[in-house]
């Protein structure tokens, strides 16, 4: 139990760490970041961690990220687990995740309940017809806008054309498809940091 | 456990380890094991329960909780949602803690920029594949065309106005 107040590592930038985030504080913030999460949490989770709770710097939030979207798993609930085992090991991941799911949870529980009472109407099949293709946009333009914060975008991009191709028109397993492509496009990320780091002035600019 | 409430663990534990670029790229295989493989469903009744899931506030992984609860009831909706919740959730805390201590290094720069094209290329396909099961016509083309711009020029927008816009569309008859 008193491990959990782990000690700074050595070195660290641990100083931008606020001391104090409590298991109430953590299962709040990530309730109401579930329960505004619609089509998609991200954007909101972004909001309070950074922007509202400042929990996370801006480079904080891209670091560990990084790391929940490299992952498998649902990408915020990663992102739930990071955050609230910084503050409050074991404990305060639990906490985090449950508050970001239990309201949502229920929530869509009763619309499921409300399907299955009205789901063979077909004004209800109309509705949901109307709301799938809007759910489509949704997704498309969530890439756009990812592709759009793509970093060097002519290098990569072709990594990002033969993702969609292996599994939108060849339907490959997943898992081949990301090993086989994540490898690859790491080891070009790889030459091309080293090659940016060997060109760059010490301590030089961006 | 019953015998379809340890399926359904299995299934969505295995592809929790598979979900990369989050739920909505798994969709697709998703859709292969629930419907194709399975049989717990049909086509439309897929579509319908990933609609339902999207006018619902909360991560896109709720989807599972939807075919969980269709499959068997409330416990199928608990039971899924764990397994697909939990198992990458115990891994990345374990990670998480020796992540952090690599901050930087080049390694892992380059693993964090090699993944986000394919992500982005995993998000494209979900949509595309979504679509298509759907059987969205010419006018549901139109909506998703639409959604897309607005979505691009009016970034602010709740989408939970498109969504009940799509709603009301769907009423009319366009989609």
């Amino acid at each position: 139990m008193a491990d959990e107040n782990r000690p700074p590592a050595p070195g660290a930038a641990s100083d931008a760490v606020p001391p104090e985030v409590t298991l109430g504080a953590l299962f709040s913030g990530f309730s109401r970041v579930g329960l505004s999460g619609f089509g998609g949490v991200l954007p909101f989770a972004r909001r309070m961690l950074v922007e509202r709770q400042r929990w996370l710097s801006p480079q904080e939030f891209n670091s560990v990220l990084g790391l929940c979207q490299f992952l498998p798993g649902p990408n915020v609930v990663n992102l739930a687990v990071c955050v609230g085992s910084r503050y409050q090991g074991a404990l305060g991941a639990v906490v985090s995740v449950l508050g970001m799911l239990i309201g949502p949870f229920a929530v869509v529980l009763l619309l499921g309940l409300l399907y299955s009472l009205y789901g063979e109407l077909h004004l209800v099949q109309a509705m949901l017809r109307g709301i799938s293709a809007v759910g489509v946009g949704l997704i498309l333009a969530l890439g756009v806008r990812m592709l759009g914060a793509l970093k060097e975008k002519r290098v990569y991009l072709p990594f990002t054309v033969l993702a969609f191709v292996a599994i939108a028109v060849l339907r490959l397993p997943l898992v081949v498809v990301m090993v086989v492509l994540a490898t690859a496009s790491s080891v070009v990320a790889y030459r091309r940091v080293r090659r940016a780091m060997a060109t760059l002035v010490p301590g030089g600019d961006k | 456990m019953s015998g379809i409430l340890l399926q359904l663990f299995l299934h969505f534990a295995l592809l929790s380890f598979l979900s990369f670029g989050g739920a909505n790229a798994l969709l697709p295989e998703i859709h292969r094991v629930v419907v194709d493989q399975q049989h717990w469903m049909n086509d439309a009744t897929f579509t319908h329960l990933y609609a339902v899931a999207q006018a619902a506030p909360g991560p896109n992984v709720l989807v599972v909780t939807l075919i969980g609860w269709q499959v068997a009831g409330v416990a199928g909706a608990v039971v899924s949602t764990v397994a697909m919740c939990l198992p990458m959730s115990v891994v990345i805390y374990f990670i998480f803690r020796h992540w952090e201590r690599f901050r930087g290094a080049p390694w892992q720069q380059a693993v964090q920029t090699g993944v986000g094209p394919l992500s982005v290329g995993l998000v494209f396909a979900s949509g595309t594949l979504i679509g298509l099961s759907a059987g969205l016509g010419l006018g549901g083309a139109v909506v998703v065309l639409a959604t897309i711009l607005v979505c691009l020029r009016w970034p602010k927008l709740h989408p939970l106005w498109l969504i009940a816009g799509g709603a009301l569309l769907g009423l009319l008859g366009v989609v």
